[in-house]
């Protein structure tokens, strides 16, 4: 809360009467900026000051620069239109190095010392500008010039045309640096969310604080007060700023309000969610360390009040995007908050009362207005106003404003000497984010301008400008209202509003869009659509406004149309004959305004870019240098190279054969564990299982294979019964989390009536395989029970304890072929475990081995993982069809017996070895007959998995081939299209070792 | 405490769990608390609640937790719970519980299958960069499973200024690194 009252004292400190610096010389008096202090910056690479509380645009207007950046299309020089987050032309440069950010508006942009800003989209440089040759080929680059240029060749389009279009017509260029700052995400719950700090917004804001609602108050800008610091109003008594700066401390010091500056709400989402960014340190060179540049927000809003204000909008007529011509809003801005004249002579465009405050404003701190242009026949007169009815022909200047064409109501035509020109075609509702859920805009004749569906998101209020309601009263009348009923709704009881005394002025406009005439009369500033554009849009019958928008390009890119939208469908409504309300308008989504890409990542980059999981042995793998592997999100150990081995194959290879002669440890805590229990819990297992375990003895494990419903194999593993009613069940480590979310389906949804309980236990227990010939030997030296082959045989399983008295499990299965036992222990032993099996078993050849001599030695004993189990396959294809029970019901099991899934000739699972022992086979290669052509017709069947077998020194491969079990010792092609290899290869059976089991029962 | 020869290592990798000072608050890594899950055999909720009450075993209901010295307990899903109690004592919880219970409860040892944070300071500026939880909304007392950083977590709130995050064991670095930076960030 102290970050708001320093941001806003800026209001409190701005003093008048400040001496004119020759370096500012169009700073005059008054203004909200700290005179007291100066900040450095530069622009284009020379050296500017400004003053705390200015923007980027509002120094450099000060410092008397009036060209800040090149348009799109026809690289003309632009100057600043406005003095918000609308802006479409002072497109810049923020920052240097890796921190450079492109198309930053410099009229949002708060000045810090030391910025660096530069201009963008020309070429060599902004004053001369070789690519403005694209204005004098303007003929060429209508609107659709691109669909209609380049049409042919097709080919052309991506390598050719795409990079030149891109390149000529741009905006500003990326660093191609990795961000070097960090983005948070987060989540704000509220009863009540007040969008923009402005008379109305900040009036909602107190009246739902006051009667004790959770309130966050969000707003864009940096200074708080809206309208209010940029006119010259009196609310109750005292400034505008004043007031403004009064109620924020009051809000800022209740518990139940958080006050959001520099937080722009982006998106309106289901449910009362709103997303939100606050800049967080782009006001500073860096920012802090370990501070986020920027955070996303989710609010969680009950009511949100939208009173996000209005826009103005400019006028269409010949030339009348020469730098100097400004919104007349923007220019009473820049001279009431930030104490700048727009410039020395200024002129009027308008057609509403409220551009004629622009004059009285600038006359009121010396500024010369030569002329205001009003093509209203019924004008109220004001003494001392050069009034001129008429309309803005055209203008005169190349990189700045010297002067405006006037045709007078009577006809006559006259030049007027100025350089800057202040425009006001009215204010449209900024109504953006009610439309974020479809809710078109609706046009409201009285104010001439859209108003917020009824339609718009429920809970989603308008208030103030953004409901039509223009003067402060209005603002501050209707936010109060509204506020009040909101709360009321929620419960709260709102005490009466005490509403300030404020003007309130009617709104007095007659709809006047473009002067028609020769010249371009620009629509879209940011890009180049003008009226001309819009009438070949229509002529080419792209008269619907969401096809304008495609063909011409009005409304897109930064400021996604703010200040362009309803003067372009206004036009093409003139053009149709249609009203407004008939064309219609474009759509409005998120984000309001442009958002850097890291903040929508967050934290979720790199390294960080997902959670790592690590197994209980990782830390001693590291220090063995173990070679690690990403499985999902668990990095395993995929081998442990040793001094003096050079290629993986040489470890893997050793591995196996290590374990294979002597004993073998490999961690398997990544295999899902699921704990089953419950006096159910066999028929349970009897259901989500093909095979039977009802039936399975206490103590005893069984492989067990689970069909999906349509009978395709989902996962495999084992489970142990632990006890009468207590099963553990092991997943592969991929289906860890979906055959646990399969399950509590099952038991929630399908058989409710079952006694059944399950949770994971999977991160409970390290459990480590330890494979080979050797793996008793070496067990018996850990756990402290008898587990001879006659007290403990193959496929038992119990609670045992190790190394004097630790509680463990231990199970007799193998994966390997060898003799072997998966021993679990709590997780946090696991890391001492697995040095005391290394320790116990030096003598006896204890090998600790990865993931790919795990899976080297289950494919030579021709056991099935993921590769067989591919979503596609059922059991039979696997070579398993009889564990397919049919004494009782099963899921899958009556789907797995349709008749083409049961073909005596489908898929079977074969082993493969090539024909040439030296022979090197490739994955995925498609077996062909041989003679016959390599074509999909032919195909009968693939190769899933390939290792190098070092125990029988060639390639082994498991595949599935059609007629597979009838076809050992037939010889085929194995070829593989894609890396152009064909090897001749034997059919053989899966099972490479032990194809009798002799090992497993040793 | 079983005599054994193996020493454990906590879930960052360390013989001693970790604890880390980040401007108001402390971040500590625990492992003194065992922790099984208890979970109602069907038919058998009215039973198991006597049971429970006569062991002075707490089982709070949706979205609460509670404490019964040794005991503490917090809410899981429909008819489960988890049961923390002093590791010194209850190192083989699940063990210790089961007999109260009998045939009215699966009991599961769940210790060792989570990293357990002890988060002690101003909560919401930390938590609120962290999970999705209305912090006003959370008295003391209060419990939930929640997301962060992509991670499955429970959170229980103890007091105003004490919040206890479970995260995955596996995951205890990538948890840790989120709540570090996040305090970085907020404070």
């Amino acid at each position: 809360m102290t970050e708001v009252l320093r941001d806003t004292s800026g209001v409190l400190t701005g003093q008048d009467a400040a001496p004119v610096l020759a370096s500012q010389p169009m700073r005059v008096t008054g203004g909200l900026v700290d005179r007291s202090r100066s900040v450095r910056f530069t622009f284009d690479g020379k050296s500017y000051t400004g003053h705390p509380g200015d923007t980027l645009a509002s120094a450099l207007l000060a410092s008397g620069v009036k060209l800040m950046g090149r348009s799109f299309k026809y690289h003309r020089p632009r100057g600043v239109l406005s003095a918000g987050s609308e802006e479409p032309n002072a497109l810049v440069e923020l920052r240097s190095g890796a921190r450079r950010e492109p198309n930053t508006r410099a009229t949002v942009a708060e000045l810090y010392d030391g910025l660096e800003a530069s201009s963008q989209n020309h070429w060599p440089t902004l004053a001369f500008d070789a690519m403005a040759v694209n204005d004098w080929l303007s003929p060429f680059f209508t609107a659709g010039f691109y669909y209609k240029t380049f049409m042919w060749p097709a080919a052309f389009w991506e390598k050719l045309y795409e990079p030149i279009i891109r390149r000529a017509a741009g905006l500003g260029t990326l660093s191609r640096e990795p961000d070097p700052d960090a983005y948070d995400k987060g989540f704000l719950h509220c009863d009540v969310l007040v969008i923009g700090a402005g008379p109305a917004g900040l009036m909602a804001a107190l009246t739902a604080a006051r009667a004790g609602a959770r309130v966050i108050l969000a707003d864009e800008d940096f200074a708080l007060g809206g309208r209010l610091i940029a006119e010259t109003h009196e609310v109750g008594g005292q400034s505008g700023a004043g007031w403004a700066t009064s109620a924020v401390a009051e809000l800022a010091g209740m518990p139940n309000v958080r006050v959001m500056p520099r937080t722009t709400i982006m998106g309106v989402f289901d449910h009362g969610v709103y997303s939100a960014v606050e800049r967080v340190s782009d006001h500073f060179a860096a920012p802090l360390a370990g501070k986020p540049r920027q955070v996303l927000w989710r609010v969680y809003a009950k009511r949100a009040i939208l009173a996000a204000g209005a826009l103005e909008r400019p006028i269409a007529f010949a030339d009348n995007d020469r730098p100097g011509v400004m919104m007349a809003g923007a220019v009473r801005a820049y001279l009431n908050r930030w104490g700048v004249a727009a410039g020395k002579r200024v002129a009027l465009f308008v057609n509403n009362d409220d551009g004629m405050r622009t004059a009285r404003d600038l006359m009121a701190r010396g500024v010369e207005v030569v002329a205001v242009v009003d093509p209203r026949r019924d004008i109220r007169r004001q003494a001392g106003l050069p009034h001129m009815l008429g309309v803005v022909t055209g203008t005169t200047g190349r990189l700045g404003l010297t002067g405006i064409n006037v045709r007078r109501i009577d006809g006559r035509e006259e030049h007027v000497v100025c350089d800057a020109l202040a425009v006001s075609g009215g204010w449209n509702p900024t109504v953006a984010l009610t439309a974020h859920q479809s809710a078109r805009p609706v046009w409201d004749e009285k104010i001439s301008a859209f108003l917020a569906s009824p339609n718009a998101p429920a809970g989603l209020i308008p208030v103030g400008a953004a409901a039509g309601a223009f003067s402060t009263h209005g603002a501050l009348a209707s936010g109060a209202a509204k506020a009040a009923e909101a709360v009321e709704a929620l419960g709260f009881r709102a005490p009466a509003a005490d509403l300030p005394q404020a003007e309130d002025a009617p709104v007095r406009i007659a709809p006047f869009w473009h002067v028609p005439g020769k010249g371009r009369a620009w629509v879209d500033f940011q890009n180049d659509v003008t009226v001309k554009d819009v009438k070949l849009a229509h002529q080419e019958n792209f008269r619907s406004v969401e096809h304008l928008k495609r063909y011409t390009t009005l409304g897109m890119a930064t400021d996604q149309g703010k200040t362009s939208n309803v003067l372009g469908l206004a036009v093409m409504a003139e053009l149709t004959g249609q009203s407004i309300p008939e064309t219609g308008t474009t759509m409005f989504r998120p984000p309001y305004t442009p958002v850097a890409m890291g903040v929508l990542a967050g934290r979720s980059r790199g390294e960080e870019f997902k959670p790592t999981r690590l197994t209980p042995s990782h830390k001693w793998a590291e220090e063995r240098g173990a070679v690690f592997v990403e499985v999902g999100m668990w990095l395993r150990a995929q081998w442990f190279p040793r001094p003096g081995e050079t290629t993986w194959r040489e470890s893997v290879d050793r591995e196996v054969l290590a374990t294979r002669k002597a004993v073998g440890v490999c961690d398997v805590t990544t295999l899902g564990k699921i704990d089953i229990q419950g006096t159910d819990a066999g028929l349970f297992l009897d259901r989500v299982y093909a095979n039977t375990f009802s039936t399975l003895p206490v103590g005893k494990v069984r492989y067990g294979l689970m069909l999906r419903e349509d009978g395709i194999v989902m996962d495999d593993g084992t489970t142990a019964r632990m006890g009468e009613h207590e099963y553990v069940m092991t997943t592969t480590t991929a289906n860890a989390v979906p055959v646990f979310r399969h399950l509590e389906f099952c038991r929630q949804c399908l058989w409710p009536d079952l006694d059944v309980q399950l949770i994971s236990t999977t991160e409970a227990w390290a459990q480590f395989s330890v494979a080979g010939p050797n793996a008793r030997a070496l067990l018996s030296r850990i756990v402290d029970q008898d587990i001879s082959d006659a007290a403990f045989p193959y496929m038992a399983c119990g609670n045992v304890t190790v190394c004097g008295g630790l509680r463990a499990r231990l199970f007799r299965i193998s994966f390997s072929g060898e003799m072997a036992y998966e021993i679990a222990v709590p997780t946090r032993y696991g890391d001492a475990l697995v040095r005391e099996l290394m320790a116990q078993g030096q003598d006896l050849g204890v090998t600790p081995y990865g993931t790919e001599a795990l899976g080297v030695l289950r494919v030579e004993k021709g056991h099935v993982a993921g590769n067989e189990l591919n979503g596609q396959t059922t059991a039979l294809n696997m070579g398993l069809g009889k564990m397919v029970s049919k004494k009782k019901d099963s899921i899958g099991m009556v789907l797995s017996q349709r008749e083409e899934l049961v073909r005596e000739d489908g898929l079977r699972l074969v082993g493969i070895k090539p024909v040439d022992p030296a022979a090197q086979l490739k994955a995925g290669s498609h077996f062909i007959a041989l003679g016959k052509d390599p074509v999909a017709a032919n195909d009968d069947g693939w190769i899933t998995s390939l290792v190098h077998s070092p125990h029988l020194r060639h390639q082994i491969a498991l595949g599935y081939l059609k007629n597979g079990a009838a076809r050992m010792g037939e010889r085929l092609r194995a070829v593989n299209l894609l890396a152009k290899t064909e090897v001749e290869v034997e059919i053989v059976s899966p099972h490479f070792i032990d194809p009798q089991g002799e090992r497993l029962r040793g | 405490m079983a005599e054994h020869r193996l020493t454990p290592l906590a879930p960052l990798g360390h013989a001693e769990p970790i604890e880390e000072r980040i401007g108001p608050v402390l971040i500590a890594e625990r492992t003194d608390v065992a922790m099984a899950s208890v979970a109602t055999r069907r038919g058998w909720e009215t039973e198991l609640a006597a049971r429970a009450a006569q062991a002075g075993l707490p089982l709070p209901p949706p979205g609460q937790a509670a404490e019964n010295a040794p005991w503490g307990s917090f809410w899981l899903g429909p008819e489960m719970w988890m049961v923390e109690a002093p590791y010194a004592t209850h190192e083989d919880v699940a063990a210790q519980v089961k007999p109260a219970l009998g045939e009215a409860a699966s009991v599961t040892e769940q210790t060792d299958a989570w990293v357990r944070f002890e988060v002690a300071g101003p909560l919401k500026p930390l938590f609120e960069r962290l999970c999705n939880i209305d912090l006003d909304r959370f008295a003391p007392g209060s419990a939930t499973r929640t997301l962060m950083e992509h991670l499955g977590v429970y959170v229980i709130r103890r007091a105003e200024d004490r919040m206890t995050v479970l995260g995955p064991r596996s995951s205890a670095g990538s948890l840790h690194h989120a709540i570090t930076v996040a305090a970085r960030s907020a404070f």
